[in-house]
């Protein structure tokens, strides 16, 4: 092949490695938010249990759920803010009710703020992206338990942990996509 | 040293072979009879010949650049007064989108593309591009690709309505069917792009004459040089991101869906990966243009060539890592708002250099003011005032204030219409009597950039001041305190629309006939676009010409 | 570093004299953070102007004497390493110089903790919702949407602009002066962005997602902003008002609407034995429907085909009623049908779509009660 010809095939390849890169931006962004906590994405593996507790801090962590789109459920904490210490753990219920009169399903979606604060919160137990099926009327008991990690750096004294409640009922098998473990 | 590379023996015979041309070598292996441009249509549809496709590029950005302005027209005349008179906010929303879709995609850049086929082989002393088949190619797909833009407006649910930008989840879940159209449009229109920059690329490194050294390229060969390796690197990243944009709305996947674990907020990393770059692929051939020209009127060599060329090339580098200045109010953490401000920060010192040294060019030169040096000097002044306002939006705790408001839209207006535009506008001047042979109507091109430069401003300059006062921008409709300068934003607007039809008056006055002009077209102009005959012929330095040291 | 401090101090003197608060200029603000923002913004824009009338005079300069019609012969230099490093560096400073307040602002802008009071944002295609969580560690306990209150008459220039045309809403943000508001912002649809010029905060609201945000107002007042982020077709409709109150006058504020909440809720509970009139319910429909529908499906009930469909002799205003009661109060999700059952009370859902069954020529007959929207409701709501 000529020099041109082999330029040319040089060039091509970037470009194909290019619209490659477009999509390796997705995986490359979670991992990217997952280690710095960037996007408020909080980390979705079941965590262990922490060895330590720092008894000489406090963390307020606030919880507000908000259903997308006015859809027809109820969801919200038995505590609106728990005091916690880094290294200790807390468990939270959420009562969801489903208020209309069909069959539906529900998937919660997890976002913390400050976002980078969101690694540094270690669940045990959680509901996120489960799809939780709901007759009319009926009340499901969602579990969270979580922890703080001791690392927490200190200029952080408040964390808000929101669940966005969407309704799946009509896109089925949707969603579940990160496998999260109970 | 006159021997010509095994390379450019190669594309020569390529042409030979496409276009049944002898050279006065009379090569026997080939046909006999002499033999011109092909007449009529088909010379235009099947042509090769760089010249003629840099001038389908001109004429066809000339084209999108009226059909461009004409929405721009319909928004400014519904924003003429406070109230909803003329279109409703659907309708509105598709001709802010359109608009911008087709300057960027449709005028801006097939504008830089023609001009480039024009003037990149004449100025290495190449006979043509390196790919001319591809080359052919890579203009026709472009109509095809506006048709389906342009054809969606009219059908029902009508054309995209999401801002040049078609942020997620308003482009995917929220937008109509047509959407599809629109992603298709872009894939072709990315592809144009890819195509041409391979193509400028294998011909600067391939094709230059012997003794066009990388230290002697013009400035303009050099800014497409570098523009071309940006087109490569991010045409497929928008391809990507409209795929995205395509399986989210179409085929259930959840890129940018919350509720599939997705994240609307990376769309617009992905799209601005693309976007960054894609403005300084908008704007470095424009100071390729005016290095060619201010040191041709100032009778003067370019000052700091070197320095030109590294501030260029720092610039496409800088431009990768300053995306998220776009972003600023997403929610990003604050070491995030702290890299993006210092980087968009950092990228003002290169472009600052270039303009420093187009005003070294001028001082102490012999400076004259023929039409090309009249809108290359606005350029400097114009584009400048643009990239200040730019340096103001890198400030993240100001650009909170700026952001979405008519700020921005007066910041990037001055980049690319008295930049990019201007600088178009100047190159053309500039080049078409080479192109012709005629000189144009001086008179009546004077009267088109004084028009231009007085209207240009009055309907860019108060843009400032509203938004600073904070109208937000793609809104059909402000409050009453914005009201006086909008009109005479409007009236700004209007006048300059309509100067533009003396810019098609000239342009074709002068491709039907003007006094003649010799090869050397200007006193001060140098390179070796002017050693050929004016009107340059159809072929040209089919043998190499000896480079002057 | 004195040197510095005075020339900064002299660089804002001449602004502080002659551009604050003039229609050409970005407002100081109400807050320290705004008033900071402000000097930012002056003193790049001075920064900016200075560098303007060097080069350009420099340029000018050339213009005028350096021409070739006044025999001027060009000179020969063109490169100058020691010239070319100056002006490289001496930007390069400048901009260190500039980053410096800027890094601080940005930090101040971004520390969130010790709120007061907390409300939640709920952005909309289009209009916001407020929900206020905690008031100093209590529960807040209100909430409402806030619904842009100029007429379509004054928008379809039938009748003249009032004094604050697409600034003002139904019901505003009340806030506390002096005391620090977070905000939490997410989004219902598509991306919005929450803005008040006066208090510098702009923030995304992302559906999703939650972002942050915090204020703290020094002087009463009522301030006005917009939505800034695209978000289809009233994104120019959709603004933010917000009225600051001293504490005293806010806790009263807070105190009267946890009332009015509920005796609402009581109302309606009464509502449910009561059987309106068609006339009550068509005067009350055609209201409503004007102020809450009419945007998309247009006054004469013709939507825009293609974008928004019609009601008029629409299968849905003529089927099936209680198909008809869900789409109202669950809207389409995917489109720009939103779901109204929060926003409006029950009386108001009944005579909507009423309305919509009986006018402009569909005629259906049907009369739809308060009690029948609450069983299609289901549950406790």
């Amino acid at each position: 092949m000529t020099s041109q010809g082999k330029l040319i095939q040089k060039l091509a390849f970037a470009c194909i490695g290019m619209f490659g890169f477009a999509f390796a931006l997705v995986p490359l962004y979670d991992v990217f938010c997952d280690i710095t906590g960037l996007n408020g994405k909080p980390s979705l593996e079941q965590a262990k249990v922490s060895d330590t507790i720092d008894k000489s801090r406090i963390v307020d962590v606030g919880f507000i759920t908000h259903i997308q789109n006015q859809a027809p459920f109820k969801v919200s904490a038995d505590q609106a803010i728990v005091s916690v210490q880094p290294g200790a753990m807390s468990k939270v219920v959420f009562k969801a009710k489903n208020v209309s009169n069909e069959s539906r399903m529900m998937q919660a979606v997890p976002s913390v703020s400050p976002g980078l604060a969101a690694k540094y919160m270690h669940k045990i137990e959680c509901f996120c992206f489960e799809q939780q099926a709901l007759e009319p009327g009926e009340e499901a008991d969602l579990a969270l338990m979580f922890y703080i990690d001791t690392a927490l750096p200190l200029e952080f004294e408040e964390l808000t942990l929101s669940y966005t409640v969407f309704d799946i009922t009509q896109s089925g098998q949707m969603g579940s996509s990160q496998g999260a473990s109970k | 040293m006159n021997s010509i590379t095994q390379d450019q023996k190669d594309s020569q015979e390529q042409i030979k072979a496409q276009e049944g041309v002898i050279t006065t070598e009379h090569d026997d292996s080939h046909a006999e009879e002499h033999h011109g441009p092909a007449k009529g249509l088909k010379r235009w549809l099947y042509t090769t010949n760089h010249k003629d496709i840099g001038s389908m590029y001109l004429i066809f950005s000339l084209v999108m650049f009226l059909i461009g302005g004409t929405m721009a027209m319909v928004i400014r005349a519904e924003l003429f007064q406070p109230g909803l008179q003329l279109v409703d906010p659907h309708f509105f929303n598709q001709m802010t989108t359109v608009h911008g879709l087709i300057m960027v995609f449709g005028a801006v850049m097939p504008a830089f593309v023609g001009l480039a086929n024009w003037m990149v082989p004449l100025m290495i002393g190449a006979p043509d591009m390196a790919l001319p088949r591809m080359n052919n190619w890579s203009f026709w797909i472009l109509p095809f690709a506006f048709a389906i833009l342009l054809g969606s407006l009219f059908m029902e649910g009508g054309g995209p309505a999401f801002g040049w930008t078609f942020y997620a989840p308003l482009s995917t879940t929220y937008s109509n069917d047509n959407t599809a159209l629109f992603v298709f449009a872009v894939h072709i229109m990315g592809i144009s792009s890819i195509m041409g920059a391979i193509n400028v690329i294998v011909t600067i490194v391939n094709m230059r004459a012997p003794g066009m050294t990388w230290m002697k390229l013009p400035l303009f060969v050099w800014t497409w040089l570098i523009t071309a390796f940006l087109l490569i690197a991010v045409m497929p990243v928008l391809a990507g991101v409209v795929t995205m944009v395509l399986t989210d709305k179409y085929f259930g996947t959840s890129f940018f869906n919350a509720m599939g674990g997705g994240d609307p907020v990376m769309f617009q990393h992905i799209f601005w990966f693309f976007g960054h770059p894609e403005v300084y692929i908008m704007i470095l051939p424009a100071f390729g243009i005016v290095s060619s020209i201010i040191p041709a009127f100032s009778r003067k060599k370019l000052f700091g060539y070197a320095s030109m060329v590294y501030a260029t090339a720092s610039i496409a580098f800088l431009s990768f890592i300053v995306w998220a200045h776009h972003m600023f109010t997403t929610g990003m953490p604050l070491a995030g708002e702290l890299f993006f401000m210092y980087t968009t920060m950092l990228i003002s010192v290169p472009t600052g250099v270039k303009v420093f040294n187009w005003v070294a060019t001028m001082w102490r030169g012999s400076l004259s003011f023929e039409v090309p040096m009249l809108f290359a000097i606005a350029f400097v002044v114009l584009f400048t005032i643009g990239g200040f306002s730019g340096l103001m939006l890198a400030i993240t705790p100001a650009d909170f204030q700026y952001h979405d408001t008519y700020f921005v839209v007066a910041h990037f207006h001055y980049v690319l219409v008295t930049g990019a535009i201007f600088s178009i506008m100047a190159g053309v001047y500039y080049w078409l009597p080479k192109w012709t042979g005629n000189m144009f109507d001086i008179a009546l091109a004077k009267w088109h950039f004084w028009l231009s430069l007085v209207s240009v401003n009055v309907l860019f300059f108060p843009m400032h001041f509203v938004g600073l006062a904070g109208m937000p921008r793609r809104v059909p409709d402000y409050a009453l305190q914005f009201a006086d300068f909008n009109a005479i934003i409007s009236i700004g607007g209007f006048a300059f629309g309509l100067s533009q039809l003396l810019f098609v008056a000239v342009v074709y006055k002068c491709i039907k006939g003007g006094d003649k002009v010799p090869a050397k077209v200007w006193e001060g102009a140098e390179g070796l676009e002017w050693e050929v005959d004016s009107p340059a012929p159809y072929h040209t330095f089919e043998t190499p010409p000896k480079i002057k040291d | 570093m004195g040197v510095v401090r005075f020339t900064l101090w002299l660089i804002l003197l001449i602004p502080q004299l002659s551009f604050a608060n003039s229609s050409l200029n970005m407002r100081t603000g109400v807050t320290d953070i705004s008033e900071n923002v402000y000097q930012l913004h002056m003193i790049i824009f001075m920064i900016c102007c200075v560098i303007g009338i060097i080069v350009f005079g420099l340029m000018f300069w050339a213009i005028f004497h350096h021409r070739k019609s006044k025999g001027v012969k060009p000179a020969q230099f063109h490169e100058s390493t020691k010239i070319e490093i100056l002006w490289t560096a001496i930007p390069f400073v400048i901009l260190i110089g500039m980053a410096v307040p800027a890094t601080k602002a940005l930090i101040a802008m971004e520390d969130t903790t010790k709120a007061d009071l907390t409300i939640k944002i709920t952005g909309s295609q289009w209009k916001w919702h407020y929900e206020y969580l905690t008031y100093e560690g209590k529960k807040g306990d209100v909430d409402f949407y806030s619904i842009m209150s100029t007429p379509q008459d004054q928008i379809t220039n039938k009748e003249s602009k009032g004094e604050h045309y697409l600034l003002e809403v139904d019901k505003p943000l009340v806030i506390p002066t002096d005391k620090k508001v977070r905000f939490l912002m997410t989004s219902d649809d598509v991306i919005h962005s929450w803005w008040v010029p006066d208090f510098a905060v702009k923030k995304d609201a992302n559906p999703g997602f939650i972002n942050e945000a915090w204020t703290r107002v020094n002087t009463p007042g009522t301030y006005r902003g917009q939505c800034a982020e695209l978000c289809g077709k009233d994104h120019g409709f959709m603004p933010v008002v917000v009225v600051a109150k001293e504490p005293a006058e806010f806790d009263a504020w807070l105190i009267e609407s946890q009332q009015e909440k509920q005796n609402a809720a009581q109302a309606d509970q009464a509502l449910l034995s009561q059987t309106l009139s068609k006339e009550e319910l068509m005067t009350l429909g055609q209201q409503v429907y004007m102020s809450s529908c009419a945007a998309c499906h247009q006054p004469t009930g013709l939507g825009i085909p293609g974008v928004f469909p019609g009601l008029k002799a629409s299968p849905i205003a003529l089927g099936d009623v209680n198909a008809h009661i869900d789409m109202v109060l669950h809207g389409t999700p995917g489109t720009a049908m939103q779901a109204f059952a929060k926003q409006l009370t029950l009386k108001q859902l009944a005579a909507i779509v009423t309305y919509e069954r009986n006018a402009w020529g569909n005629d259906t007959g049907d009369l739809v009660q308060p009690s029948q929207i609450k069983a299609r409701l289901g549950g406790d709501e």
